[in-house]
């Protein structure tokens, strides 16, 4: 295996990370606050759409991503609506956004730009361009620093905005009030409520920053790493985001480590399709299941015990 | 007794009210992947569309958006009369089994797979001698000496393409690396145009400087990765040369436009039986028009042409990885 190569993989697993590091963070804050989110990636493929169709009508690709985020923060206080203010259950209302997008997405588009569910393929300007960081070509041939510097160079701003999302989201979790609030009502809510603070005002904070971030997931997925939205484009990666995060155990810097285990697993798999070790030739289709056997591995607990934080899932109510 | 008369004799009138507003019209049942998919459903849309304008007949047309519906929906357009009844798609196999002795008298047609009754027309393609004049092209376009080919799902349909076009790559040039790899192993491999650019990339970095996608959804992806790249892409099913002008070297064709055709105009009294769409019968083929053309020179025309002759002629016979599950040029 030569650099070339190496270098090929670590950056299509930047690329494949990013949007699952934007929804990792996204379910993070979420269910620190106490909010099980497993509408993730639907809030991902409203805004996959949303950031495609209005990219394509506005030829401005931040003017479809900035809808992207508009329609996934609507999503998410739909969300909110539902499991805040009604006491709703948590998971039947993710998978109802989850069902909702996947069925809106495809209509809205049919019938907006009657392209089988589709939208239009972008070009130009309504599409993410990537950019390459300065003295990229002067520092290529420089040993250990170039081809290192070449993997974080080329990619689209969102990428590097994902990666500057982590020590942001470390930043306001463990350093700021708000974070520390919001840490206290996904623990113990009647604690924050006697101290004079808003149970429901702090959640509903939380579900508009998990909507932000999947906007940002989403339109990155179909201005940054594809050119238009697909049907179902999503393709499970709101799943593997949650899966990362448990892994992670609810912890932004490890969400980063654990969201690029998993792209650099699709990005080998990928790569390396046929596969041979020690004469013994490893099927497409064992490579394309790591992703997913690895969730089931974390999930079975295979890396400790992973414990929530306690009031998620639970609506809060005020004692009287 | 009775009480039975009053509900057959409705039944009677309601049958023959539809039999006047629907007599022996067509129907044509789209698969999964829907109606407007700039492919395979989408060309049989077309075909139906070229028989209603040229005859000013009508049809009756549904789609299925479930897996649950394919042997309800078959059953539901027999029930009201339509004849012929065209299906699409290979995993409606199993449909036409257990419909079609139903109804003896309507005539189906399957495109895609063969159903052996005797009132069931079954339509193949022979993807892989469409496969293999691309595989050509893209053997004589390519610079690097590498090609390669991204398929959605792994099944033998679309193995069958990816042999086709590595066979006809090695009849240009023996020494040629033809890259195969396959975007999954479940039905989301046809809606996931991200993987399809990444392994596309991943092709790019190997060398490869020309891609065949088989792959739906897909291969929207993989054709985007190679445009942004400055390389080369094939199409398939539809023409999709118009997607990525001047990157898009050319298109495998797959005329179920035509077979649909066909079966409307042959009507309820079809001779039945398989099928082939060859090129002989003009059933496969590569597209040239006029986002494509000052890509391919008149001497990759000439030796396409002569191939496709020779495959016409029986004097050159494609293998169809479907008879034996090998291919001899992997």
């Amino acid at each position: 295996m030569d650099i070339a190569t190496i270098v090929q993989v670590l950056e299509s697993t930047l690329r494949l990370a990013t949007p699952l590091l934007f929804a990792c963070l996204a379910g993070l804050i979420s269910e620190r606050a106490g909010i099980f989110d497993i509408g993730l990636e639907g809030k991902m493929l409203m805004a996959a759409f949303v950031s495609a169709a209005i990219a394509f009508v506005s030829g401005n690709v931040w003017i479809g991503a900035s809808a992207a985020i508009f329609a996934s923060v609507m999503l998410s206080l739909l969300h909110g609506v539902a499991s805040i203010t009604f006491r709703g259950n948590q998971l039947i209302s993710g998978v109802a956004i989850n069902f909702l997008a996947a069925g809106i997405t495809v209509v809205v588009a049919q019938n907006w730009f009657r392209q089988g569910g589709r939208t239009p393929s972008l070009s130009g300007d309504a599409r993410m361009q990537r950019i390459d960081l300065p003295f990229v070509d002067a520092l290529r041939d420089v040993p250990v620093l170039g081809p290192v510097y070449t993997i974080l160079s080329g990619h689209a701003p969102l990428v590097y905005v994902a990666f500057l999302c982590v020590p942001l989201t470390w930043y306001l979790l463990f350093r700021t009030r708000f974070g520390l609030r919001l840490r206290a009502v996904g623990e113990n809510p009647a604690a924050v409520d006697t101290a004079g603070i808003s149970v429901i005002g702090l959640r509903y904070g939380a579900v508009a920053i998990c909507g932000v971030l999947c906007g940002l997931a989403g339109a990155y997925l179909a201005t940054g790493l594809s050119a238009g939205f697909v049907k179902d484009m999503t393709a499970g990666r709101g799943f593997i985001a949650l899966a990362a995060m448990i892994f992670a155990k609810w912890r932004p810097w490890h969400a980063m480590w654990a969201v690029l285990l998993f792209g650099l697993l699709e990005a080998v798999a990928n790569r390396f399709q046929n596969i041979e070790i020690l004469g013994i030739g490893i099927p497409v289709q064992a490579m394309q299941a790591l992703p997913y056997i690895l969730t089931v591995v974390i999930l079975a607990g295979f890396v400790g015990k992973a414990i929530p934080p306690r009031a998620g899932g639970a609506p809060y109510v005020k004692e009287h | 007794m009775t009480a039975l008369k009053p509900l057959a004799l409705t039944a009677s009138v309601l049958a023959l009210t539809a039999g006047i507003a629907q007599a022996d019209a067509p129907a044509l049942m789209f698969d999964m992947g829907g109606k407007f998919d700039k492919s395979f459903n989408e060309a049989a849309y077309n075909g139906a569309e070229r028989w209603r304008e040229s005859t000013g007949g009508t049809y009756r047309e549904i789609e299925i958006s479930a897996e649950a519906q394919r042997v309800q929906f078959a059953r539901r357009l027999a029930e009201a009369g339509s004849d012929p009844i065209v299906v699409l798609g290979f995993a409606n196999e199993p449909t036409l089994v257990e419909v079609a002795p139903d109804y003896p008298d309507t005539a189906f047609v399957l495109i895609d797979a063969v159903v052996d009754l005797p009132n069931v027309r079954s339509v193949i393609f022979a993807e892989q001698e469409g496969s293999y004049l691309v595989g050509m092209l893209a053997a004589m376009a390519t610079e690097t000496n590498t090609i390669s080919f991204v398929g959605g799902m792994e099944i033998p349909l679309i193995t069958a393409f990816a042999c086709g076009y590595a066979q006809g790559a090695k009849a240009v040039n023996p020494d040629i690396n033809v890259i195969v790899n396959y975007t999954g192993s479940t039905p989301a491999a046809w809606n996931d145009p991200v993987r399809g650019g990444e392994i596309a990339q991943a092709q790019f970095s190997q060398g490869s400087d020309i891609v065949f996608a088989a792959a739906g959804g897909t291969g929207l992806g993989v054709l985007q990765a190679a445009e942004d790249a400055g390389l080369k892409s094939i199409g398939v099913d539809s023409n999709q040369n118009h997607l990525h002008p001047g990157s898009v070297l050319t298109s495998m064709l797959k005329l179920v436009d035509q077979a649909v055709y066909d079966a409307f105009t042959d009507g309820p009294d079809m001779e039945t039986g398989v099928v082939v769409m060859d090129l002989a019968a003009g059933g496969v083929g590569y597209a040239v028009d006029e986002h494509n053309e000052h890509l391919i020179s008149a001497e990759m025309i000439d030796a396409v042409e002569a191939a496709r002759a020779a495959i016409i002629a029986g004097e050159l016979s494609v293998h169809d990885y479907r008879t034996d599950s090998t291919c001899p040029a992997f």
